[in-house]
C-alpha cells in the first residue's frame, strides 16, 4: 500500500473538520452553499492536507501550488481548508458573508489570504488556472495548478475553450477535478443540461481522464499522483460525489445547494459529525 | 522606434522593442494577429506568444492566470470582441482582482469600416470605463500611441487601450513627455473649449481651423485618458469660456461626453455631445465616409460649438 493507514485516517479525520467547519460557518437561518462544499469536501481535504504544497505563513511563496475553486460557490469548503491550515483566524468562519469579515460569499484574492484568484462568475475558473500553468512554466517552476470545476459548470462555453486551449499548449501541470454531484441549483444535470458521457468528452478533448469515487480517499490521492505523472498533457479527475455528502437529510438534494438549514437540521447536522469521528477513531 | 504613421504598427513595434528587455510582457491572440498587429511580438518572441484561437472568452481569464503568475499579458483582438465578447471574463476575472492584464482594442470606432455594424465598436468606452479599477486609453495618434504602450507596461493594473485600425495624422508633439491621465492643449482658444479624443482630436483642430475666420477662437483638448479623468485640468480648460463640445467616435452614451457631464455638472455652462446617436454602424467604401456619414467631421465639430454660442 502506497499511504500508512494511518495517513489515511489522518485525512479523513481532516475531511471530518473541514465539514465541521462548513457548519460553524452556517449556523441555522444563514444562507451558504452546503450541498456542493460538502460533495467535495474529501477531494479538498487529499489536496491541502497531502497533495499540494502550500505555506500558510507565507500565502503568496512562489514556490506553492495554486488551487483555483472555478465553481466559486463552493469557496465554504475552501475557507474551511485554510481555516485549518492557520491561513486566518477561526474567528473568521461565523463572520462569512459579513461586511467586516474577509470571507467573501464568492472567492476574492484581494480579501482572503490563501485565495488565488476571483472567481464565482460560472466557466471561467479553469481558463485562469491554465494561464496560471502557463505563467509557471514559463518560468521553469515546477508547481502544480488545480482547478476544482463543477458538474453543472460543464455547461458553460468557456469550460471547452479551455479545454480545447490546455490540450493545445499541452498543460501537464494543469490537473482539473470535476465535482459530478449530478445536482446544479434547481435540479439534476440531467434534468437542465446534457453533459452525458463526460469521460468521452475529456478524452476526445486530448485529455488523461481518471473517474473516481470522490469519497475514497485511497481512489483521490491515487488520481492525484496518476495526474501528476502524467506529462503529456493535461488531466483531469472526474469524482462521483454526492451533493450533501454525511447530511442524510441534505444528501442528492438540490434544495440543499444553497439554503439555510433548520435548528433540527443543524443539530442532525453535528450528530452525523459526531457519529462520523466515531467511526474514524473505531 | 516608431517607424510608420499607423497606430496598430506603432502598437506592435513599441511591444516589440519593450519585450526585448522586460520578459514579463507575454502577448495573447485571437486569431487577428495580422490586424491587430500582435504577430509582431508572436515573431520575435515565439515562446511569449499565445496563440488562443477564436475564443476570446477564455483569452481574457488565462491572461488573469498569466498576471497572476506575474505576468504582464496583453490581449488582443478587434475591439469589438476584445471587450465585448469576453466582458464578464474581464469584469470578474480580471478588473475585480485589480490584475495587471493589458487589453488592446484594435480596429475600433468605425474604423472597419468594411466589415460594419457586428465589427465596429462604438459603445467599447462605456463598457470599460464602467468597470472599476479600470484604466481607459484613446490615443489620436501613433506617437501618442507609442508613449502609451510604454505606460501601459509600466503601471500596474488592468488597462483597456483603443486604437483605431487606420493612419491619423500626427498631431501630438514627439518630444513631450507622456503620463497616463494628462489631457493636453492642442489649441489655444478662448471663446469655446472642445473636448475631444481618437480620430475626433484632428478633427476639432480642423475645426478650429474654420471657426477661426468666422471669427471664433476655439481651444482644443485631447482628452486621451477617459478614465480616470483628470477632473482638475478639466474645469481649469473651461475657465473663461462660453460653452463647452465634446467629441468621440463613440455612442453619446457612456463615453467621453457622458463622463464630461458628469464632472462637469456643476459648472452651468452649456455643453453639446458630439458623438454616434443611439444606432450601430454600417459598411462603407471608406473610414471618411463613414466619419461623415455619422456626422464626425470637422465641420460637425464646428456646428456644435456655434450652437453653444448661441445658447448664451
Amino acid at each position: 500500500m502506497k499511504y500508512s493507514q494511518e495517513q489515511i485516517i489522518e485525512l479523513k479525520r481532516k475531511a471530518i473538520q473541514i465539514r465541521a467547519n462548513i457548519l460553524e460557518m452556517i449556523p441555522p437561518g444563514k444562507v451558504g452553499h452546503l450541498g456542493g462544499s460538502s460533495s467535495i469536501a474529501d477531494v479538498m481535504a487529499a489536496l491541502y492536507f497531502h497533495t499540494m504544497e502550500v505555506n500558510p505563513s507565507d500565502p503568496k511563496d512562489p514556490k506553492r501550488d495554486r488551487l483555483i475553486m472555478s465553481k466559486g460557490h463552493a469557496v465554504l469548503v475552501q475557507y474551511a481548508c485554510l481555516v485549518e491550515l492557520g491561513y486566518f483566524g477561526r474567528e473568521e468562519l461565523a463572520k462569512v458573508k459579513t461586511l467586516e469579515g474577509m470571507l467573501q460569499g464568492h472567492p476574492d484574492m484581494d480579501k482572503t489570504p490563501g485565495i488565488e484568484a476571483v472567481t464565482g462568475s460560472l466557466g471561467q475558473g479553469l481558463s485562469v488556472a491554465l494561464g496560471l500553468a502557463l505563467g509557471l512554466r514559463l518560468d521553469k517552476l515546477p508547481n502544480r495548478v488545480y482547478a476544482i470545476v463543477g458538474d453543472g459548470e460543464q455547461a458553460e462555453g468557456q469550460i471547452w475553450e479551455a479545454v480545447m486551449a490546455a490540450h493545445g499548449f499541452k498543460a501537464n501541470n494543469l490537473t482539473a477535478i470535476v465535482d459530478f454531484n449530478g445536482l446544479q441549483a434547481t435540479s439534476t444535470t440531467k434534468e437542465i443540461f446534457p453533459i452525458e458521457n463526460l469521460v468521452g468528452k475529456w478524452s476526445s478533448f486530448g485529455w488523461n481522464v481518471i473517474e473516481i469515487d470522490g469519497h475514497d480517499m485511497v481512489q483521490i490521492l491515487d488520481a492525484l499522483e496518476e495526474a501528476k505523472a502524467f506529462t503529456e498533457g493535461p488531466s483531469v479527475i472526474l469524482a462521483h460525489t454526492v451533493k450533501g455528502k454525511c447530511f442524510p437529510f441534505a444528501e442528492g438534494k438540490a434544495k440543499y445547494h444553497n439554503a439555510s438549514m433548520t435548528e433540527e437540521e443543524y443539530k442532525e447536522a453535528w450528530v452525523c459529525i459526531e457519529n462520523l469521528k466515531r467511526e474514524v477513531e473505531a | 522606434m516608431r517607424t510608420s504613421d499607423s497606430l496598430r504598427k506603432t502598437y506592435g513595434e513599441t511591444l516589440v522593442e519593450l519585450g526585448k528587455d522586460n520578459k514579463s510582457i507575454v502577448m495573447l491572440e485571437a486569431d487577428l494577429g495580422n490586424s491587430t498587429m500582435s504577430s509582431l511580438f508572436g515573431s520575435a518572441y515565439p515562446e511569449r506568444y499565445f496563440q488562443m484561437g477564436i475564443a476570446e472568452q477564455n483569452m481574457a481569464s488565462v491572461a488573469a492566470g498569466l498576471s497572476l503568475a506575474g505576468k504582464i499579458p496583453f490581449i488582443n483582438s478587434f475591439a469589438v470582441f476584445a471587450r465585448g465578447r469576453a466582458y464578464d471574463q474581464i469584469r470578474s476575472s480580471v478588473a475585480i482582482a485589480k490584475l495587471n492584464v493589458k487589453i488592446c482594442g484594435s480596429s475600433a470606432g468605425l474604423s472597419d469600416y468594411g466589415d460594419g455594424k457586428t465589427h465596429q465598436s462604438i459603445d467599447d468606452i462605456a463598457l470599460m470605463q464602467v468597470l472599476p479599477n479600470m484604466t481607459v486609453l484613446s490615443p489620436c495618434d501613433a506617437i501618442e500611441t507609442e508613449k502609451m504602450t510604454k505606460a501601459m507596461v509600466e503601471c500596474n493594473g488592468p488597462v483597456y487601450l483603443r486604437i483605431n485600425r487606420n493612419d491619423l495624422s500626427l498631431v501630438t508633439d514627439p518630444k513631450a513627455d507622456y503620463k497616463i491621465g494628462q489631457m493636453t492643449e492642442m489649441v489655444k482658444g478662448k471663446d469655446v473649449v472642445v473636448f475631444a479624443t481618437g480620430v475626433m482630436v484632428q478633427q476639432s483642430i480642423q475645426a478650429a481651423k474654420i471657426l477661426e475666420k468666422e471669427g471664433i477662437s476655439l481651444r482644443v483638448v485631447n482628452v486621451s485618458t477617459i478614465k480616470p479623468l483628470d477632473v482638475t485640468a478639466l474645469q481649469s480648460y473651461c475657465e473663461g469660456v462660453k460653452g463647452i463640445v465634446t467629441a468621440e467616435e463613440h455612442s453619446i452614451f457612456g463615453g467621453l461626453g457622458s463622463a464630461v457631464c458628469s464632472a462637469l455638472s456643476m459648472k452651468r455652462l452649456p455643453i453639446e455631445v458630439l458623438g454616434i446617436q443611439d444606432s450601430f454602424g454600417t459598411s462603407a467604401e471608406n473610414y471618411s465616409i463613414l466619419l461623415k456619414h455619422y456626422g464626425l467631421e470637422s465641420e460637425d465639430v464646428a456646428k456644435k460649438v456655434r450652437a453653444v454660442l448661441s445658447a448664451n
